[in-house]
């Protein structure tokens, strides 16, 4: 066990390794980045200058080197437009956009497990042909318009949730103020439920896709066949017998669905203005604060290597099967 | 080469045209049985058709703009009973309906040329990784690791502020951005392939690495690339309207649906609902239909995938 998990960890420093080398060589891409500093109207001399400061003089290598030396000491680079460590400005908005991911894949997970396995046992049906239109349909609607059209109907027409605001609940948690969070916590759900449906809708359907078809393979095996000659009732067979195995597949995706419904933030982040990375880097985008979206592309990248890490030695622990492999 | 490979081509060649002619005559059949890819493939025909035919079918310039007929409804008759603007008008009192058939366009082009940088250079590095093993194979695959380690509409944002925007890089991003998944899938197949007959025997006649990787093993592992290619087009107009909404997509004189719905979005708190419905039912029903044609390729070409 412990064996898989060094050899999985390095793994990981490599890939955190090949992340910040790619962002690294992203900013070098767009021309010399000194330019991102100085004003246009610069004088040489002033250009010059800012060079030798900001080190864009020195060979990449030796670039290179230090900015993985400032990253190891949670130095980013600072940002354009607000002027302070990038790192800290994208760690500010952090909790909220963190918020809006868990209660997203809280949505997508509490659908899809009961719609897959509904489906999976109702195989051939309408309420089968119905769920599985909807997944497919769930797939293809672009999220961001989703949540255009949730604005529009729901937000406007119906006037049933806020279309947008934001009420912080990891934020004074982590500061440590727990009663905040708790009086915030029920006063925050209104917010989060139309953005966070939006962002979880593509996940939720292909998980129940994945969850009926890994029940129906579930339910086609020898030991489901054994159970039910034993005279188990078919509610005990699916929930218990086969549920269980049925999940797998779904329990090595949880790491990489974070992931997923967190890029997905981005977007829908700034459909609702919801206070968060996402917003946060497309107004980076719109001023060209290129440190700033390289901070967010580095810790977004970190969480998603170490949640896979995380998911991996759980899986590992598991079944056996795949430390071995 | 030498005469006994280029019988075995000959030979090969005609029993793959016959193989081809039964399988379209499987595929229609197939088709005409079940209602929805036929749905799909009538939507994918109309994109086509409205990407090809685009300025003789859109009733207007899409970027002639007029002040006099901002904001529009849609399906408005004129003081003389004929509709001049069937979905409306925007802001800038631009035809929705013309905009709407040139879009088209670049989702198609961008989505297909995507697909298809993306497949192939996915394919070529999967099959080395998997025919070679080894070295080769390790840096491959941990290239495609780190690659998945990003969050790919950040990556893709980062090197498009960094890069400009426009239709080649958003093309090339979105393509590069493509290759781990057909690399995974072809690796994966190419070790399934890699030791058996007809790949030994095509090796014992002394055909070039190149030439068994070609035309021994990329027919046999086909069939898995083009229904993931399928479901790939619709995941890379889903992105491309996504990061034309973001306003890094093509620049905004070319009209895409993604850049209309940005657009659209000021006008949505004021109740403007056609700027945002149409562009967006644009969107769905085409990725709609690359999903629906993806679904009914596995099962026609690979019932085994069924599900996967």
């Amino acid at each position: 066990m412990w064996t898989f998990i060094l050899r999985r960890a390095a793994q990981s420093v490599l890939v955190i390794f090949g992340v910040t080398l790619i962002t690294f060589l992203a900013l070098q891409m767009g021309g010399d980045p000194t330019y991102l500093y100085v004003s246009e109207r610069a004088s040489t001399e002033e250009i010059e200058r800012t060079r030798a400061t900001l080190g864009f003089d020195r060979p990449l290598h030796v670039q290179y080197l230090s900015f993985v030396g400032g990253l190891l000491q949670g130095d980013i680079g600072r940002s354009l437009t607000y002027r302070t460590s990038a790192l800290e400005v994208v760690l500010e908005r952090f909790p909220a956009t963190i918020e809006l991911t868990i209660f997203a894949m809280l949505i997508a997970l509490s659908s899809a497990i009961p719609l897959g396995i509904l489906a999976a046992r109702a195989r051939g049906t309408s309420l089968d042909g119905s769920i599985m239109a909807f997944a497919m349909l769930g797939q293809s609607i672009p999220n961001f318009w989703l949540g255009l059209m949730l604005i529009l109907f729901v937000g406007l027409g119906l006037g049933w949730l806020p279309i947008s605001g934001h009420v912080p609940v990891l934020g004074p948690l982590f500061r440590g103020e727990f009663g905040v969070a708790w009086t915030n916590f029920p006063r925050a759900i209104p917010y989060l439920l139309m953005p966070a449906f939006t962002i979880s809708l593509f996940s939720m359907s292909r998980n129940a896709r994945l969850v009926r078809s890994s029940m129906l393979e579930v339910l086609g095996q020898d030991y489901v066949r054994t159970a039910r000659s034993k005279g188990v009732s078919e509610y005990t067979v699916t929930m218990s017998h086969a549920l269980r195995n049925a999940l797998m597949p779904v329990v090595t995706m949880i790491g990489l669905e974070f992931g997923f419904l967190l890029s997905g933030v981005v977007v829908v982040e700034t459909v609702f203005s919801w206070p968060g990375v996402g917003r946060l880097v497309f107004n980076a985008i719109n001023q060209r604060d290129i440190p700033l979206v390289q901070a967010a592309v580095i810790v977004f990248s970190m969480i998603f290597v170490v949640l896979n890490l995380i998911v991996d030695v759980v899986y590992a622990r598991l079944d056996p099967r795949v430390r071995l492999a | 080469m030498s005469d006994a490979t280029n019988d075995a081509t000959v030979g090969r060649r005609s029993k793959e045209s016959r193989d081809w002619r039964d399988g379209l005559l499987r595929a229609w059949r197939s088709m005409l049985r079940a209602r929805w890819p036929l749905f799909a493939v009538s939507v994918l025909l109309l994109l086509v058709v409205m990407s090809i035919f685009g300025p003789d079918l859109a009733p207007k310039d899409p970027n002639r703009q007029n002040i006099l007929s901002r904001l529009q409804p849609p399906m408005v008759a004129d003081a003389s009973g004929a509709i001049e603007y069937p979905l409306g008008t925007d802001g800038l009192g631009r035809d929705l309906l013309s905009r709407l058939i040139y879009g088209a366009r670049i989702s198609l082009l961008v989505g297909l040329t995507a697909v298809l940088i993306g497949g192939t250079l996915g394919t070529t590095l999967g099959m080395m990784a998997g025919y070679f093993g080894g070295r080769v194979d390790d840096v491959i695959m941990r290239l495609a690791d780190i690659q998945l380690a990003f969050p790919f509409i950040l990556l893709a944002i980062m090197f498009l502020v960094v890069l400009g925007q426009g239709v080649l890089n958003l093309i090339l991003i979105l393509g590069i951005g493509q290759w781990v998944t057909y690399a995974r899938i072809a690796r994966g197949q190419t070790i399934s392939q890699r030791e058996k007959e007809f790949v030994e025997a095509a090796r014992a006649l002394g055909a070039s690495t190149a030439s068994i990787l070609m035309r021994a093993i990329l027919p046999n592992i086909l069939a898995p690339l083009i229904v993931i290619a399928s479901f790939n087009i619709a995941s890379v107009i889903l992105t491309e309207a996504a990061l034309s909404f973001l306003g890094l997509g093509v620049p905004p004189t070319v009209p895409t649906w993604g850049g209309m719905l940005a657009e659209s979005r000021d006008q949505i708190i004021a109740g403007r609902w056609w700027l945002s419905v149409f562009p967006g039912v644009a969107i769905m029903l085409v990725v709609l239909s690359f999903n629906i044609l993806g679904d009914w390729l596995r099962d026609l070409l690979d019932p085994r995938l069924r599900g996967a």
